[in-house]
Formats: structure tokens, sequence, C-alpha cells
């Protein structure tokens, strides 16, 4: 089926099977590996992109469902200047180890930020809850996105 | 500038903007993807093999396509790449279906019938002992315990469990290969390129000048990336070598979970003497370690566990008995501590109840049997270093307020403290056996390091170029890594053990020193180092007596909890870890390593239930499967107190698996504090607290 879709804020057309998932579409057609699969079921938010604004697992987006919707991923985002703020907090804290994570959780906290940009950190602790990371033990994440806020005063 | 002050991590910045290439991200003309068939029965005989007719450009890959032996090399070489005639366990690989898309190989393999005959099976530890499946047994003595016991004024009998651990690294494993002139080329995410060659060598049947292996940026491992791998890189080369194609196998996070090596569930029994001032003068350990249906390298685990099974004490008498078990359950293998959190978990239990059954104040209790530098370790070999552990335990307790918060004690919370070491580098006679190796190459301003030790994800990249760095002055950009590849770097053995920084670290040292020295020597030269152990160090591998290992970590870790007096839920609020590892040689990079260990030690505590019923995981997703998310883990405060050791770089010992060893015995200490029950069982779950409270009423 034709499905029309905004793509990192440009118009795409592409012909798909309905229940293609995101995760493929990104990954093998637009060859964009940012997103990650770490459990193919919404469990470990790796493949997390934004879909309109808000914190998706690709995984658990089929084709079907993209009609008209806009869909940024960390491709989209890291230029920006959230983008670079996140990237220079999360170097900062030492919130990466081995990274498999780490783009799901920069736009899991983008999301977090875009819908409150001074959250406690318990609702930092909230807004990262969809994602998994097993190096880190999350201290630092916390840290990276209290960072962010600090560093990008207005920008969210 | 100290070398331990924080540097950003060489590899952040393309990770956080995904543009570092795992596996899963490469890309190859034409590729073929495998999907592996496998058993569905816990024991028994193939009888017969059905299958459908194959689409064109497809193919099915089993045993007779292994060119060379068809076993996994590794400790114990016993797990067939595919299956021959009998497969021991449900999810062992029997044959490889290959195909241009991942739907179509998944479509063929659900269309293979194979027909068993099923045999008997073994599922439990006390099962397989009844049965006497024993794969490995050790034992050791220290003093004379027989005629300790009997002068003993106390007895006390006591039995702990651990239970299966999965790693759950985020990337799962994945691997590719491809022939090019001749050369099997194999790529993917992995600890150890050289023990992946090696399997390949035997499996191919072909010189290793013939093969290539190639890490991939890998996506955490923490043991689950050590031998397993090898099994899947056979895979892989076969089938690139069957169907003249490049292939790819990535396994998704459930058939990675149901087939991949776990953490050794254990049953430790031990028997203890005291005397009339409640010492523990004797101690009789007894250790049983569910290895599976395979071997593999569960030897060695089985070691590491028994020479830390008195962990951080000085018991002057002493038995130590190991076995490992066969039963028809997927193997164990690797996992960060290797063996010694089951052992230390244990012993730190005991330890904590006897005190708390006498009376005493468990931390009392545990100092004053501490081991100090000149005691005799377990096997006899002296410690050499300083023993800082009392200093580590004045400093976890006046940042956590530890004592302050043990005599307000209220129902439902709880304070815990553990304390642990870790056995650095690998175990006896290993590193004489590897004979590590590094080359240090000077390219005009410019310095290169090949070695094959990776780095997945544990800082392993920014701590070794940092030593060189830091020895030659040069900025840290100026000092690079050449990629893990076996055609081009030498063998500086895996990358295991916690040996990374202090072995290879301290060989790239010894070798940046000379460079220095010689720096104006040439515009281009090479240094090349090879291990070797010093020479105070003695150990023999018949009898187990001497330096088990060239020195130790430790750590002191207070957990603090709450329990739902409802539900029985644990929260875990807050641990506090201070650790002697040396001296850091980045303090960020360690603290990381720590969190992150504390993290997946309380998870396997609390939360990371693994249970296998007649051979079939029960939990085999994430979803049914639970590690510790950002709402799980406590508040977490980490500090370190130097204590340099001689043959380190710049004083560093071992770091990554140390923490594991802790938080478990700290946040178990905590809830039988809070609960006023003895704990003796991990994971500890909301139905079994509720279960030992009725009990106790």
């Amino acid at each position: 089926m034709k499905i029309e879709f905004i793509l990192n804020g440009e118009t795409q057309t592409i012909d798909v099977h309905p229940a293609r998932r995101l995760l493929d579409i990104l990954r093998e057609d637009f060859h964009l590996t940012a997103v990650k699969e770490g459990c193919g079921e919404g469990e470990c938010g790796a493949c997390v992109v934004l879909m309109d604004g808000k914190a998706v697992n690709s995984c658990l987006i089929p084709a079907g469902y993209l009609e008209g919707k806009s869909i940024l991923t960390p491709e989209g985002f890291k230029e920006t200047p959230r983008g670079q703020i996140l990237e220079e907090a999360f170097i900062e804290a030492g919130a990466v180890q081995c990274g498999f994570c780490t783009p799901g959780f920069i736009m899991a906290a983008e999301s977090l930020l875009n819908e409150n940009p001074n959250p406690t950190n318990a609702q930092i602790r909230e807004g990262l809850s969809g994602n998994l990371c097993r190096c880190t033990g999350y201290q630092m994440i916390f840290k990276a996105v209290r960072l962010a806020i600090e560093k990008g005063e207005g920008l969210w | 500038m100290t070398i331990s002050k924080s540097i950003k991590r060489t590899d952040a910045r393309e990770k956080i903007r995904g543009e570092a290439q795992y596996i899963g991200d490469m890309s190859f003309d034409n590729p073929l993807y495998l999907k592996t068939v496998r058993s569905t029965r816990p024991h028994a005989k193939i009888l017969d093999i059905h299958l459908p007719d194959l689409p064109e450009g497809c193919f099915i890959i089993d045993k007779s396509h292994i060119p060379g032996k068809n076993r996994m090399r590794t400790v114990v070489s016993d797990h067939p790449i595919l299956a021959e005639d009998e497969v021991l366990y449900i999810g062992q690989p029997i044959l490889l279906v290959a195909g241009p898309s991942r739907e179509l190989v998944y479509q063929i393999s659900e269309k293979i019938r194979i027909d068993y005959e099923d045999l008997p099976a073994v599922f439990t530890l006390e099962e397989s002992e009844k049965q006497n499946c024993v794969f490995t047994e050790y034992s050791f003595s220290k003093g004379e315990p027989d005629t300790a016991f009997a002068q003993a004024a106390r007895i006390i009998e006591d039995e702990y469990r651990t239970g299966l651990q999965e790693h759950v690294y985020l990337e799962p494993q994945g691997m590719a290969a491809e022939v090019k002139d001749d050369t099997v080329f194999v790529y993917g995410s992995m600890q150890c390129p050289f023990y992946v060659e090696d399997a390949l060598t035997e499996a191919l049947g072909r010189p290793s000048d013939k093969i290539r292996v190639v890490q991939t940026t890998t996506g955490g491992a923490f043991g689950g990336k050590e031998e397993f791998p090898s099994l899947i890189a056979c895979h892989t080369a076969i089938a690139a070598l069957a169907t003249h194609h490049p292939v790819f196998l990535i396994y998704d996070r459930d058939e990675d979970i149901i087939c991949s090596t776990k953490r050794h569930p254990s049953i430790i029994r031990y028997k203890a003497g005291l005397d009339d001032n409640n010492r523990v003068t004797v101690l009789d350990i007894d250790l049983l370690y569910d290895a599976g249906a395979y071997c593999g390298l569960s030897p060695v685990v089985l070691q590491r566990g028994i020479f830390s099974a008195t962990n951080v004490y000085n018991f002057h008498h002493l038995k130590v008995h190991g076995r490992n078990f066969r039963t028809h359950t997927v193997p164990s293998g690797a996992f960060r501590g290797f063996g010694a959190p089951q052992s230390i978990f244990g012993t730190e239990m005991l330890m904590h109840n006897i005190a708390v059954s006498l009376g005493l104040d468990p931390l009392e209790f545990k100092m004053k049997h501490i081991l100090k530098q000149g005691d005799p370790s377990c096997t006899g070999g002296k410690i050499h270093d300083k023993v800082i552990l009392p200093e580590l335990v004045e400093r976890a307790l006046d940042l956590s307020d530890y004592r302050q918060k043990i005599q307000k004690k209220k129902k439902f919370a709880g304070v815990g403290i553990s304390l642990f070491l870790h056995g650095c580098g690998f175990t006896g006679n290993g590193e004489q056996l590897i004979k590590g190796k590094i080359i240090l190459r000077k390219s005009k301003d410019r310095v290169v390091l090949k070695i094959s030790s990776v780095e997945m994800g544990q800082g392993a990249d920014t701590v070794l170029r940092k030593i060189v760095a830091h020895t030659l002055d040069l900025p840290i950009e100026k000092v690079t890594c050449e990629i893990r590849d076996t055609g081009l770097v030498p063998d500086s053995g895996p990358t295991v053990a916690s040996r990374t920084t202090m072995i290879v670290g301290g060989l790239l040292k010894t070798a940046a020193d000379e460079m220095k020295s010689r720096w104006n020597e040439a515009e281009d030269f090479e240094i090349s180092k090879v291990y070797h152990h010093p020479d105070f160090l003695t150990w023999d591998n018949d009898t187990f007596q001497g330096n088990a290992y060239p020195t130790y970590s430790w750590g002191v870790n207070v957990a603090e909890i709450t329990i739902d007096p409802v539900t029985y839920d644990i929260h875990i609020e807050k641990v506090t870890g201070v650790y002697d590892v040396g001296r850091a040689i980045d303090e960020r990079a360690l603290r990381g390593q720590m969190e992150g260990g504390i993290a997946q030690g309380a998870g396997w505590a609390t939360l990371e239930v693994m249970k296998s019923k007649e051979g079939k995981l029960v939990q085999h997703n994430l979803t049914d499967y639970k590690v510790p998310t950002s709402m799980d883990v406590p508040e977490i405060t980490c500090d370190f107190i130097d204590n340099p050791y001689e043959f380190g770089p710049f004083g560093a010992k071992c770091a990554g698996e140390l923490p594991m060893s802790g938080a478990p015995p700290a946040v178990v200490a905590a809830i039988s504090n809070a609960l006023g029950i003895p704990l003796k069982e991990i994971p500890v779950t909301p139905e079994m607290l509720m279960e030992l409270e009725r009990h106790e009423d």
C-alpha cells in the first residue's frame, strides 16, 4: 500500500505492506541505522523515534499507521540545537558505555523535555523508564538530562 | 594532571549520533540471512529430518557441511557446532537455513519437521547430584579441618542458592561472514577475537592465516560474548563457504535468550566450626554449579568460584569441594564475576546469618575474620599487597550513615553491608599460558595501539589510549587503537577476567615508557611486549596451592531498602560503594563500571527471575525477564581509595567484575534486616518474603 509521511522534515511516499514495521522501513529502506533493534517487542526503547513529537517504539509501529505522521529519527535530530545540547550533556556526564541504547535514550530525553522542560528527578526516572540500559546503572544518564536542562536553558 | 582525572570517552560521540557500526548496521552485496533450526527436546535422539522443497537461492546447512571438526573449541570442546545424532537441550542448533530474506528463511525453518526419540533427562542440580552427572570436580584444603571441627565449640550447617541470570547486553548476538580470495572473514559482536579465530581454525580445518576475525562495535557483553560468539561465528563461516555468499546471522531477543549462555545456578553448602569466642575457625564449603548441557568453560568458572569462596576472610582451617553438574538445560557460561558472585553471596550471607543468629553485630563479626597483608589466601598464597579493607569500611559507614541507620531500625526498612573482593586477571596460571602480546607503533607524531582487547562498552579504548597518551605526553587524539582484526593485531588475550587494564594496560605502559625514552630514534618504529608473570608469585595447578591471583581488588557496599508492607515489593533506595582498585585510570569510566555493576547485581538479587521448567525457560523475552529500569535502580554513591599496585599501570588493579559480587549480599542483608528473617536464596521475590513471613508467624 502507498503511504505518505514526513521523515526528518521531508515528505516521503513509500509502497509497502501495511504490517511492515517502521523500524525495518527506517533501517532497511532508508538506511537510517541509528535506531536499533534490542527486543522487537517495545520493552527496551533502543528503536525510539518521535512520532508527531512523542516518543514511540518504532518496532511497534506498522506502516499502515504512518499516513500523514511526522517521524523524527536520531539522524534528523542530531544536528538540531537541542540534539547538540543533549549530545554534549551525554558526553560530559559519562552517560554512554556500549552505546546500543544511547540514540533511543537521546530521543526519549527529547520527548521528556519537550513535554516537561523542568522535570524533577522522579519525573526524569519516569520519563526514561521505557528505555533499558544494562551498562550504566542509569545514574549518569539522569545526570546527562539534568545537565542538558542546565546547558540548554530556554531551548525546551 | 593525575591519570585518574576523567576525560571524554573517545567513542561517545559516534555512539550518541547513531553512527557507530554494530554488526546489524553492516551491509554486503547480496547477503543471505541465516535462521537456526533448534532442538525442541531437552534430550533426544534425532531419528529423521524432513525438509521442504527449497525455493531457488535457499540452502540448508547441516553437520555434513562442516569442513573440520564438529566441535566448538573452548576449554572443554564438547558442544557440537551443529547437532549430530543426539540433542542435549532445548534450543541446541541442528540446522541452518540460508536464503535471501529473513522472512523466507523463517518460513522455511517453520516447515522443517524433525522426528525425535526422547531420552531420559535431568533438569535440576539436585537430580543431577543424585545421579552423579558430574563434569568436573575439584577440592583443596588448608590447615587441619578435621581436627578443628573436632575441637569446635559450636557447629553451624547451612545451604545457599543462586539463580539463573541472563546478560541482556542490549545488542543481541550477531555475526556475518564472507569469503574473499580464499580467506574467510568473520565480523561480529564479541569479546575475544582470537577465541573466535581458534574455534574457526578447528571447525573449518584451515590455517589461521586463511581466517580473519574482525570485531564490530559491540553493544554490551558482560561475559555473554566471551565463548558463545565462537559458536555462531562457526555457523556463519560454514554457511558462507557452503553457499558462496556473504551471510548474516543476527539473533532476535527471544532466540538470544533461549539459546545463549547464562550465569551458573548454584547450591552452596556450608559447615562452620566456631570457637568459644564466636570466631569461625574452620569452614567446609561444598559448591554445586549447574553447567547445563555441555561443559564448555565451566571448569574455569568453577575454579574462580571455589577460590573466591572464602571471600575477604581468613579461615585458618578449610575444606573446599566444588563440582560442575550436567543438566539438560541451556549451557551456562561466562558472566561478569565468573563464578565468584555465587560463592561470595553464599559466604557473605552465611557470615551475616551466623552473626544475627548469635545476637552479634554482622559487621563486627565479619571484621574479626578479615584477611590482612601477609596472611595466606585460601590456597596458601601470601597476600603480598596492603589490605585497606578497614579504611574502605570506615569510608562506607561514613558516606552511608550506616551506624545511625542500623540502630534506628524500623519494620519494613533495612540496611545491610557486604565486604567483597575480586581476584585480578586470569585464575591460576592462565596469564602464563596465554602470554598476552601487544604492539605499540609510532608513526611520526602519532601512536597506534595494536591489541586484541576489545571495547565492548566498558571503556577499554579510552582507558588504554589514555595510559599510552599520558605516558608519552601526547593528546589522546594522537593515540588510537587498530581495528580488532586478527590479521592486524597480536593476541593480547581475551577481553575477560577484568584483566584488560591491569595486564594489557600494564604491557602498554611498559612499551610506552620505552617508546618515550627512544622517541627521537626514528620517525616510525614498533615496540612489542609479551607478558611476564611476576616471579614472586607461585601456583601449582595440580594441588591448587599458591597465588590463585596476582592481587585482589576490594569493595564494601551498604544497601538501604524498604519493603511495601502490603505487596512485599522491594525498593532498593540507596547503595553506597567504596572500592580499592589500586588506582583509577579514569574516574568517571570506573564509576560507570561500579554503578552498572551495582544495578546488575541488585537485579540478580531481586528482579531477575529466570526459571526453567523441564528444560524450557519460562522467561524468554524482556517482557517476562525483568532487568532493572530507571524506576528500579537505587541512588548510588561510589568512592575510591587509592592503593597503588606495583605491577599495574599507574597502580591500577582490576575493576569491571568487582561490583557484581557486592550488591547482592548487601541488598539481601538489608532485606533480612528489614523483616528480621534469615535469607539464603536469590532472587528474593515478594512471594518468597510473604511465604517466609507466614512461616515466622
